[in-house]
């Protein structure tokens, strides 16, 4: 019982882990929290499901539904960032927020606010591991989201991108003395954040079956939960956070019941960052603290 | 005035009084988005006294503001040590804890999910509203002009600084926060004589977003901002309502627009000093 738990944690906190990274990817390089993140996942999940509406297979229509998503998050990188750049970090934020409601109230109006789902992509086939029961699903989905993570931190830390990310997130000015083209990293990093909100919400869309223009803002803000419990800016730290979430959040209603759900999550949210707000990982250097 | 025309007053007042609760922590520099949380407490803490204990509505709103008031001031301690987002989001998760405290719990007195019915019969006059929103702008204007005003401004532009000049930041931040804490309650608590009718979702995340919003679109840093903000917001649905389903997407697309053309507000410090306005002056700006 308890490890059959343990697994359905990891499975939604590996949907958290992914947000809690594409909101990592852009407070690590840049400082910037985008809360239009949340309708980013909605939208990939919505995109994917219009494309395998439309005929496509699977393997087209998801990563079309993440270059639609990474193109919607360019969009906001040319509006919501590059123009206030210099203002205060809440301006931003305040511009994201309004692309979330825009996002939002846009998708209800064109996909109708009733929830539908995928439709049957494999024959479901089921695995007993001990005492663990595990559908073939779950093991894709699960598989998915190692590979994600897995490619970006390569990406991040071996690709020529990925290394002018971490000296833009170090110092943007020393960056471009130094040669880096912030022009090309930061949309590079925005793109790549709103390609990871949209597969996570294709994944989170196939593993419990809703799609609708509603699903994003819980996961949203629990992504930033997660992020915030892993330690902010730090994609490593983001997995660790996403997963902690995801178990807390399923242990605590399979030994607490369904009320104590939410409190588990966001007591844990409000503790990581009052006792330890520079995560559990604690990478949170010392410039980082004057945000 | 018709019926139409009262209901948006009310609406505005409520608004009006809900920037200023976001706006009294913020002009110290705390972004506060769990203040839908305060406002859920005086809310259901009034509605229970008037309706459980038959206490009248202008002590039960008093209770309900000094009761969401302290709890502020014991959210305001750990949040000292946060800044910027990270206090954003620590409010927002106290916002959510408040919900789904009303959400799950006391489900005998309030309704739980289910929604609390039946407060009072008749909807509160919107003199009542308009009589809080008065009191605390009158406040808030002598607060503005007093030295703790003017600390208030200093700990917002350069908290390093406004403390070597002896400035008491803890304390300060702390009251600020309880101050907004405090509006928000009797917010809350008119709101929910107002309507009579509460449940758990209507103080949700978007609710604290949309008091942030009335205050950094109007200007933060001065009160009025809060207010024009709250009429903007208030009004806009009202005047766009030829847009249908749109409503919401044009909502959203007025808000990037307005960041874009003055992240700092409409409405800003500068614009209140007499020669703001003389044409030399605004020619010279950069």
């Amino acid at each position: 019982m308890f490890l059959q738990q343990l697994f359905n944690g990891i499975m939604l906190g590996s949907t958290y882990a992914l947000i809690a990274i594409s909101f990592t990817l852009l407070m690590g390089v840049l400082n910037m929290l985008n809360f239009a993140i949340g309708e980013l996942f909605m939208l990939g999940a919505v995109f994917g499901l219009t494309f395998v509406n439309f005929g496509m297979p699977f393997y087209v229509a998801f990563p079309l539904a993440m270059i639609c998503t990474g193109c919607t998050c360019l969009i906001i990188e040319r509006v919501s960032f590059r123009p206030l750049r210099n203002s205060p970090p809440s301006v931003p934020l305040l511009s994201t927020m309004g692309f979330s409601i825009l996002i939002g109230s846009t998708a209800e109006n064109i996909w109708g606010s009733e929830r539908s789902q995928f439709p049957q992509w494999i024959e479901p086939v089921d695995f007993h591991i001990g005492p663990v029961l595990i559908s073939s699903t779950e093991l894709i989905i699960l598989a998915a989201a190692v590979v994600i993570m897995i490619g970006l931190d390569l990406f991040i830390q071996r690709t020529r991108i990925g290394r002018g990310m971490r000296a833009v997130a170090e110092n943007i000015d020393t960056a471009s003395i130094l040669g880096v083209d912030s022009n090309l990293i930061i949309p590079a990093a925005f793109f790549a954040s709103g390609a990871l909100a949209g597969a996570s919400g294709i994944l989170f869309g196939l593993s419990f079956s809703i799609v609708s223009p509603f699903m994003g803002m819980e996961p949203g803000i629990k992504g930033i939960a997660a992020m915030i419990v892993g330690g902010m800016g730090n994609i490593r730290g983001a997995i660790v956070g996403g997963m902690l979430i995801g178990i807390i959040e399923v242990l605590s209603v399979g030994y607490l019941g369904a009320t104590a759900k939410d409190f588990a999550v966001y007591g844990a949210l409000f503790l990581a960052l009052v006792i330890r707000p520079q995560g559990i990982l604690g990478m949170l250097q010392a410039e980082r603290e004057r945000i | 005035m018709s019926i139409y025309h009262l209901d948006l007053m009310s609406a505005l007042g409520i608004n009006v009084l809900l920037a200023l609760s976001v706006y009294c922590p913020m002009v110290t520099g705390q972004l506060s988005i769990g203040n839908a949380g305060f406002m859920a407490i005086g809310a259901y803490i009034s509605a229970m006294l008037t309706v459980h204990l038959h206490i009248p509505l202008f002590p039960a709103l008093i209770a309900a503001g000094v009761v969401a008031g302290f709890i502020g001031l014991l959210v305001g301690f750990p949040a000292l040590r946060l800044k910027g987002l990270f206090l954003a989001m620590a409010t927002l998760g106290f916002g959510e804890i408040v919900r789904n405290f009303f959400m799950n719990f006391l489900e005998p007195l309030t309704g739980g999910a289910y929604g609390f019915r039946g407060i009072g019969n008749d909807p509160i006059s919107v003199f009542w509203i308009w009589g809080w929103v008065i009191f605390f702008l009158i406040f808030l204007h002598f607060l503005s002009r007093s030295r703790l005003g003017l600390a208030m401004l200093a700990t917002h532009d350069d908290e390093t600084v406004s403390e070597l000049m002896g400035v008491n930041i803890v304390r300060l931040k702390i009251g600020a926060f309880g101050l907004g804490a405090f509006i928000a309650g009797v917010a809350g608590g008119l709101f929910a004589h107002y309507y009579l009718y509460i449940e758990p979702e209507f103080f949700n995340v978007w609710k604290s977003i949309y008091m942030v919003l009335f205050v950094i679109m109007g200007g933060m840093l001065t009160f009025w901002g809060g207010v024009m903000g709250a009429a903007i917001f208030t009004l806009l649905p009202e005047f766009t309502r030829i847009l249908h389903d749109w409503r919401g997407a044009f909502f959203g697309l007025v808000i990037i627009v307005l960041m874009i053309i003055r992240p700092s507000g409409i409405l800003t410090r500068d614009m209140f000093r007499w020669d703001y306005w003389r044409p030399s002056l605004k020619e010279a700006k950069p």
